[in-house]
């Protein structure tokens, strides 16, 4: 297991729109799948993705089987002040990750 | 055929079309301009070049043009030498005399357009070309502009070196002028492209170099995707031949590249930013430019066909091979594209004799070698589904990723006598 990849812009102006990328791999394990001898395999993914700002939620996705292997996630926000993001991955089996990064906002 | 006036007018423009463009054209004996129909061929690398021949071997009476705007060929296949210094360009060289002999019109100008309804070919300096059939052998372009930053003034500095001639050379030229402890990286795209695993012999064969003239450079592969064609028999060849020079860092760890700037030499990934001595940015492709402008080509960027016989699904009368085709399992290799360009020949010959086509079968075989005298490869046959090609059951091999390097000799050995077979067949 790798530690999951964040791209966060170091420095923004205030008011500015934000890009913020996220990967972690993961299988994403559908549950659909069947060895060669007929038993299932057991579905094993990630099924939410958190990013919090200074403790505030600004972006939450949930995953599902359809979800492709390692998955990338990229969305925008508004760069208001300098502070720090806080990305959480949670999955079955008990998958949790975490990941953080600052920004300054002049 | 089936509409007998506008055949006879198409026959006239032929002769036309042909006399104004005679600097470069042989005359077809005007006999046999009476009676046959007309194949236009447009593309002479392996996929034309090999279905021109292959149309006037099936059936001497038939008109075959080729339209082509180089004189001289340059392969591909074993460029990846040029570039790692082991090998000189003229050995990729090839002219079309021979082909010219065999009783083929060869046009040495580009194709500007084509009409799908009055059935012509329009060329560079104004002429047309009436055809009863087009194949359509177009080769790749690449997608400027796609990747962000990456246009052709960006490929005289971070060459991409996927089409071989100058940018083949410049590649080498920069390769030679760093000095010892640079980086090179490459940047891989996602697939389809041409030549899947041809990126990786790149990095295997510029590592030897490397390995020999500056040891302590290193080779960055930033990659689009996770897996890869062969990688097991790379990755155990860069173990031994290699070791810690060459890093690869796949998709799911951030190695796609998403924009590049020239000035500096960077290439920015989603996750990093990487200036590098020697950027050889390999990007996203599309069928050859005239298949877009023939309407062959779909929003994917690619042809579809009807895999049986190569007919586009996009446009009537004209049949597409080679890398610039989508559909199935057939690789974009010089191999597939030669072993479609002699089927869709036969498919072709069938159809004006008003004959059934046979089903075809496509051989595709790639050689890879990851230093001298070391090669291993991947060959399978592919048959028509739909307009798909599907790999016949049984007729996958790989390289076994243990073996002797005796057998590693032996294949490349194997891979000399491949080129030489394929470029006589098509150009010899």
């Amino acid at each position: 297991m790798t530690a999951a990849l964040i791209n966060v812009p170091k420095k923004a102006k205030a008011g500015d729109i934000i890009e913020i990328k996220a990967l972690t791999s993961h299988v994403m394990e559908t549950g659909y799948r069947h060895t060669a001898t007929g038993e299932v395999i057991p579905r094993d993914i990630i099924t939410s993705f958190t990013c919090r700002f200074e403790g505030d939620e600004v972006f939450r996705a949930d995953f599902f089987p359809a979800t492709a292997a390692n998955p990338f996630i990229s969305f925008f926000t508004n760069a208001s002040k300098s502070g720090k993001f806080d990305f959480e991955w949670i999955g079955d089996n008990g998958f949790s990750q975490t990941a953080s990064a600052s920004i300054t906002v002049e | 055929m089936s509409n007998p006036p506008r055949w006879l007018a198409t026959r006239r423009h032929v002769v036309r079309g042909l006399a104004a463009a005679a600097t470069s054209v042989a005359l077809p004996c005007p006999s046999f301009a009476q009676s046959a129909a007309r194949v236009v061929v447009i593309g002479g690398g392996f996929g034309g070049a090999s279905c021109a021949r292959a149309l006037r071997k099936i059936n001497p009476r038939l008109h075959v043009t080729l339209i082509e705007p180089n004189r001289v060929f340059t392969a591909c296949p074993f460029s990846n030498e040029v570039i790692a210094g082991l090998r000189d360009i003229a050995a990729q060289q090839f002219t079309y005399d021979k082909i010219a002999a065999d009783g083929v019109s060869v046009v040495a100008q580009a194709a500007a357009g084509v009409d799908a309804q009055a059935r012509t070919v329009s060329l560079a300096d104004g002429t047309s070309l009436p055809y009863d059939r087009l194949v359509l052998a177009p080769g790749i372009d690449m997608r400027f502009g796609v990747l962000a930053g990456y246009d052709e003034a960006a490929a005289e500095k971070m060459p991409h070196a996927w089409k071989a001639g100058g940018q083949t050379v410049l590649l080498r030229r920069q390769l030679e002028a760093m000095e010892d402890g640079g980086v090179v990286a490459l940047a891989v795209p996602a697939t389809p492209y041409r030549c899947p695993p041809a990126p990786y012999e790149r990095a295997s064969l510029i590592a030897y170099y490397l390995k020999a003239k500056k040891p302590r450079s290193k080779i960055l592969i930033l990659d689009a995707k996770d897996i890869f064609s062969q990688q097991r028999l790379f990755e155990k060849a860069w173990k031994q031949f290699y070791p810690g020079m060459i890093e690869r860092i796949p998709l799911s760890q951030g190695g796609r590249v998403v924009s590049v700037e020239p000035a500096t030499n960077k290439l920015v990934t989603d996750f990093g930013d990487h200036e590098v001595q020697v950027a050889n940015v390999i990007p996203p492709q599309k069928a050859g430019n005239i298949a877009h402008i023939a309407g062959a080509a779909d929003k994917t960027g690619w042809c579809p066909i009807d895999a049986a016989t190569f007919a586009s699904k996009l446009v009537a009368n004209i049949h597409v091979i080679g890398d610039a085709v989508i559909g199935g399992n057939a690789p974009k290799s010089a191999s597939a594209a030669y072993a479609e360009g002699k089927a869709c020949a036969a498919v072709v010959a069938s159809l004006i004799a008003g004959t059934a086509p046979e089903r075809p079968t496509i051989e595709g075989t790639c050689y890879n070698i990851a230093a001298p005298g070391y090669g291993f490869s991947q060959s399978g046959n592919y048959q028509p589904r739909d307009d798909m090609f599907i790999e016949l059951l049984g007729s996958a091999f790989t390289s076994p990723a243990n073996a002797p390097d005796e057998l590693r000799r032996r294949e490349a050995e194997q891979a000399k006598t491949w080129f030489k077979t394929i470029t006589v067949e098509t150009f010899g």
